[in-house]
């Protein structure tokens, strides 16, 4: 686990909608970037179904893409490929970069907002953390969180807020990514949100993203706490995205006009 | 954007002092007769007809009425359409005054776009202390979406209208920046075709400095700002508006006519091979400048409120990935905000090393507690506006206010203190209006428009004058019964 590793990803996206599209958009933060401990040896995103209109870095320098749906069509499917050398670095990911302050990381968000729940937590673990150093105090964090939301999943989907999951008691790592988030903010931390991949020995296939959170430690810089799995992200944890919380980072944002369903399928292999 | 002539509302000054010691009149002066721009206008007004004075009001009327400018009045559903005031007395201005508004309106809106680069790259203004910074973070009209983009020539602020109050012959104030979509220059246009038809011997005795090329200059303005990357040969300017129920729907068809673009809406608009491009009979068309009468909040559904019809899901990227220029840039408001008002000599020293040359009306933030004592201590004699408010809603006007009114604003005051600026009841300037009897001075603002290119700062000689119509009231908002007069600044 303390060494460094390569990972091969495959990571397909595919939308089936009930009736032809007319009109639809997808944004794609999908594009993992060199830096912070890893090393983007080669990545492409094939798309069929659709196609690629712009790329750009939004405003925390995510690699961004935005894909129009073929008109017509009744399927989408996005696929992200790529090799990544990832240098594990116990989860300090360091100095910050790019425009947006890091005081923009210490204000809620709608997803992130703490209600009495959050605020309850935050100031239990300040207590009980009064002689402890920073990293300490969020790993204790980061487990009460564990202990109090067990991971489970279909009970929580994308618009759930952290005060929601935290009194719901169950949520996916999106759900302890948005509590640590929102707690770490009440502590006074900027926090912010991470969209990526993790490497899970014995689960080739797996069918969805991960998620962690970053914690802004003074001396330190940005520190990453993964809750679901109780620890700090180490070479497994591919970095894709980052922001103030989900719908910042979100792998795949998409709006469209017109009626009929659609439905989601993801399938991604994150090989040594 | 809500109205026509959002945002300045002033005080209320009471006391029953006599109207000549307490207020400067623009066209009189007690001793010397008409003052000197105002002579040869006043030796003509002297000759002339009363009564046909008034028919040619009327005429006034009905001429707008024909061509049809229209105006919402909030609050009040039942008049769904409203004519504003239009009063056939010009305001005038002389050269050597404008001269120096000018200067002061170019160095503002300056420093106001080097402030939105900053604000929006490294905020050097908040690393050297010279704002506080909870003025940024604490701002809803911060747009986080707008770090780090590089607008289309470094325009953010394309159009501006600048609020301005007089108070003395040398004693101008800006009151406020309007750098969102300042509206009300259709009324400046028409108020000038107007007064051509009605009075054009007038224009032959003074040197009046045309407005009339406002639209080609926004046109040539906006030109000057579009993406170098077009696959068009002459960039081209659509009008986004949000449809024929909004307020200001007249202004935004009359100035797409007038600069010879197209009027659009949401339903209009793609993004086609990475551009914005609006449906036309021959398919699909790019547009370089969209200059939109859309909020920031609808711009954009799916970067800013996902609900919105009125605007173009993915143009944030578009803009983004530098395919198209909008007008005014999104998160422009944290310029005009009413907190950082007070701030803007500050930011005009920080970016030109210059001192303000146009003064700012002294303002209380009523987020600091001893201003905030103060303030509450001196309720009837000051105005208190709300941070984010325009168009005159939920502000109190001291002197005007009953003591129930007064009461009822303290409790909201000291419940969200920072949500409050408050300022003196300035003693603005009058200019006459044509009453029943003749002449009758009435409280003005001004609102000139600046258009912003990357090269130059143009400013339309003149602007819109708004007026209050009511004896003794200082509040010209359109919304509240003000009306308008044409501006006349008069060449060398």
């Amino acid at each position: 686990m303390g060494d460094d590793m390569k990972l091969t990803i495959t990571h397909k996206t595919t939308y089936d909608y009930d009736t032809p599209v007319h009109y639809a958009l997808q944004k794609l933060r999908l594009i993992p970037r060199t830096g912070h401990g890893q090393t983007v040896l080669n990545w492409q995103t094939e798309i069929n179904g659709g196609e690629k209109q712009v790329t750009f870095d939004d405003q925390f320098v995510n690699h961004t893409e935005l894909v129009k749906v073929t008109p017509g069509t009744t399927r989408i499917e996005i696929i992200s490929t790529g090799e990544v050398e990832v240098h594990n670095q116990n989860g300090v990911i360091g100095q910050h970069n790019g425009y947006a302050p890091l005081w923009l990381f210490e204000e809620a968000t709608a997803m992130t907002a703490a209600g009495n729940q959050i605020r309850h937590l935050a100031s239990l673990v300040r207590q009980e953390t009064a002689d402890l150093d920073d990293v300490a105090r969020l790993h204790h964090l980061s487990k009460a969180i564990l202990s109090r939301v067990t991971y489970e999943t279909g009970q929580t989907d994308s618009t759930t807020t952290a005060e929601m999951a935290l009194s719901a008691g169950h949520g996916v790592c999106q759900d302890h990514s948005h509590i640590m988030i929102a707690a770490a903010r009440v502590l006074g931390y900027p926090a912010r949100y991470i969209s990526g991949y993790l490497f899970m020995d014995g689960y080739d296939q797996q069918d969805a993203t991960h998620a962690w959170a970053e914690i802004w430690i003074t001396g330190l810089g940005w520190v990453g706490f993964d809750v679901s799995n109780g620890i700090s992200p180490d070479g497994r944890y591919v970095r894709v995205a980052t922001g103030r919380d989900y719908s910042d980072a979100a792998p795949i944002l998409g709006i469209r006009q017109g009626v009929g369903a659609e439905n989601l399928h993801v399938s991604l292999q994150v090989q040594q | 954007m809500r109205q026509v002539a959002c945002g300045a509302t002033v005080g209320w000054k009471t006391g029953g002092m006599t109207h000549a010691a307490t207020f400067f009149d623009e066209m009189l002066s007690g001793a010397e007769g008409a003052r000197d721009p105002y002579k040869v206008y006043y030796d003509w007004f002297e000759n002339e007809d009363l009564k046909r004075l008034r028919r040619k009001s009327v005429d006034a009327e009905t001429f707008f009425r024909k061509i049809g400018i229209t105006f919402n009045v909030y609050g009040q559903e039942e008049a769904d359409e409203r004519l504003i005031p239009f009063d056939i007395v010009p305001r005038i201005i002389a050269a050597r005054e404008w001269a120096k508004l000018e200067r002061g309106i170019e160095q503002r809106v300056r420093a106001i776009n080097a402030f939105l680069y900053d604000i929006y790259h490294g905020q050097e203004i908040l690393r050297a202390g010279r704002i506080p910074r909870t003025l940024i973070s604490g701002n809803e009209a911060f747009c986080p979406e707008m770090i780090g983009v590089n607008p289309p020539g470094g325009v953010y602020t394309h159009i501006c209208g600048v609020d301005l109050v007089r108070t003395g012959e040398d004693d101008f104030y800006v009151l406020e920046d309007n750098v969102r979509t300042p509206s009300g220059v259709s009324y400046m246009l028409e108020n000038r075709e107007t007064m051509l038809q009605m009075f054009p011997e007038l224009f032959t005795q003074l040197k009046v400095r045309p407005v009339s090329s406002y639209p080609q200059t926004l046109r040539r303005s906006l030109s000057a700002s579009a993406p170098g990357s077009s696959p068009n040969a002459a960039p081209v300017i659509a009008v986004l508006t949000p449809g024929i129920h909004n307020s200001a729907y007249f202004e935004h068809a009359f100035l797409a006519d007038q600069m010879g673009a197209e009027l659009v809406e949401s339903h209009d608009l793609q993004i086609v091979d990475g551009r914005v491009a609006m449906r036309t009979t021959q398919g699909y068309q790019t547009i370089d400048v969209l200059y939109r009468r859309v909020d920031d909040d609808y711009l954009d559904p799916l970067t800013f409120n996902p609900d919105s019809l009125l605007g173009v899901p993915g143009i944030m990227d578009v803009y983004r990935a530098g395919n198209i220029t909008i007008a005014n840039a999104p998160g422009t408001g944290i310029a005009d905000d009413k907190a950082l008002y007070s701030y803007l000599p500050d930011i005009i020293e920080f970016y030109t090393g210059e001192q303000a040359i146009l003064k700012n009306v002294p303002t209380w933030r009523c987020s600091e507690p001893d201003a905030l004592s103060y303030v509450l201590s001196n309720l009837k004699d000051l105005v208190v506006k709300e941070v984010h408010g325009s168009g005159g809603y939920g502000m109190l006007v001291g002197p005007a206010a009953s003591k129930k009114e007064i009461a009822a604003f303290e409790a909201k005051l000291r419940a969200k203190p920072a949500n409050y600026i408050a300022q003196p009841t300035l003693s603005l300037s009058t200019v006459p209006i044509l009453s029943k009897s003749g002449l009758a001075p009435r409280h003005v603002d001004l609102r000139p428009f600046v258009l912003v290119s990357p090269n130059k700062v143009e400013i339309t000689p003149g602007g819109l004058t708004r007026v209050a119509l009511k004896k003794g009231s200082l509040v010209v908002n359109s919304s509240q019964g003000g009306g308008t007069k044409d501006t006349w600044v008069l060449g060398d």
